[in-house]
């Protein structure tokens, strides 16, 4: 455990000392290099902008409404059919939607049914298994400009469907 | 399908706010998140510049190209479309790389350089290309060798084993990212042929 905390503490300043180092004997003129590559940093983030407001405005506006979980509820019947513990469906899909509200969820189950629990376990895994779809793709996408995404959100949402029910699977076969 | 979805779950959330009256919630939550996705991304600023800094100083050194060079075949599987020795690979590597250690912040100005350097090749159109599906497409399942966050948010719930879920966590991974690519790759032909009729 302390050596797994003490890797991802230590992985970075190591990185940074590694590229710096490197460059140094590569006869990089790294000061100057890290200035033209940083430059680029600010425009990318600002043409994010508009890409992540219209993203984040649509699914806050679908979660404070209540459609969210009038959505959850009218699934709930099928869910129960299919076994899957229903604690953790809204977090399978919030885990797509908001990564921040995802995380909140997973704490919330870890606190009330306890970190070594099934569910604290399965919730756990969901949350560690993938990345935020929605936000992925408005970011990547936003600060490069691109508007026609093509197959890329079925893609992405299928992978989440799958990594989810992976989830349900794998912690079940290793846990109970 | 990006524009359905998107009006709809607005339109839907509005609908359900009379209802349920919740509209002054879904007024409130309107421009709260206009504001927090502002804050994203001018929060973002900082480690974009600070990383992308870094990367050139790595591209300049040739460290990238090495990195390329040395996962060349699962690279020229992965990205049939990328032509050998073009910049962009490298990047993606290092956005692989970042994203298996957890290092989520720098996974992401990696990422987006990447796909400047596909959207180049792909004549700089608003288009996403093959490729920059694939990148998307490993990120959004990334595979992580170790969920720091998760970890740690265990051992604060006094977690006996804050550790036992990384296997669950990398199957489940294995799983999904596996599965994305097929996919990806199933999508993919399906639009050439669907192109050729």
């Amino acid at each position: 455990m302390s050596f797994i905390n003490s890797f991802s503490i230590w992985f970075i300043p190591f990185l940074i000392g590694f590229i710096l180092l490197y460059g140094t004997c590569k006869k990089v003129p790294t000061y100057e290099a890290f200035v033209e590559g940083g430059k680029e940093g600010f425009s990318l983030a600002v043409s994010m902008i508009p890409y992540l407001v219209g993203m984040l405005v649509s699914i806050s506006v679908f979660r404070a409404s209540g459609a969210l979980d009038l959505l959850l509820d009218f699934g709930k019947p099928l869910f129960d059919w299919m076994h899957v513990p229903g604690e953790v469906v809204p977090l399978g899909l919030m885990r797509t939607i908001s990564g921040s509200g995802a995380l909140g969820m997973t704490s919330d189950l870890i606190a009330s049914h306890g970190p070594d629990s099934f569910v604290g376990r399965l919730a756990s895994t969901i949350q560690g298994s993938t990345d935020t779809t929605f936000y992925v793709l408005t970011v990547y996408f936003g600060a490069v400009g691109i508007r026609k995404m093509g197959y890329a959100l079925k893609v992405g949402l299928l992978a989440d469907l799958v990594g989810f029910i992976a989830s349900i699977v794998v912690v079940s076969l290793v846990f109970s | 399908m990006v524009n359905y979805i998107w009006v709809g779950m607005m339109v839907t959330g509005f609908i359900v706010a009379i209802f349920s009256g919740n509209v002054d919630k879904v007024n409130a939550a309107v421009f709260k998140s206009a504001q927090e996705a502002v804050t994203i991304s001018l929060g973002m600023i900082s480690i974009l510049v600070f990383w992308l800094g870094l990367m050139k100083i790595a591209e300049k050194g040739g460290l990238l190209e090495f990195l390329a060079l040395l996962f060349r075949p699962l690279v020229k599987r992965l990205f049939p479309d990328v032509p050998e020795g073009h910049p962009a690979l490298g990047y993606i590597l290092s956005n692989m790389v970042a994203n298996l250690f957890g290092l989520g912040n720098a996974a992401t100005p990696m990422g987006i350089k990447a796909m400047e350097q596909l959207k180049l090749l792909n004549g700089g159109k608003n288009e996403a290309s093959r490729s920059m599906i694939t990148l998307l497409a490993i990120n959004t399942s990334s595979i992580t060798l170790i969920p720091t966050t998760i970890i740690a948010i265990r051992m604060n719930y006094g977690s006996q084993n804050p550790t036992d879920i990384v296997g669950t966590t990398l199957m489940a991974t294995a799983v999904s990212t596996v599965f994305a690519l097929s996919i990806d790759r199933f999508f993919y032909y399906r639009s050439v042929r669907k192109g050729k009729k």
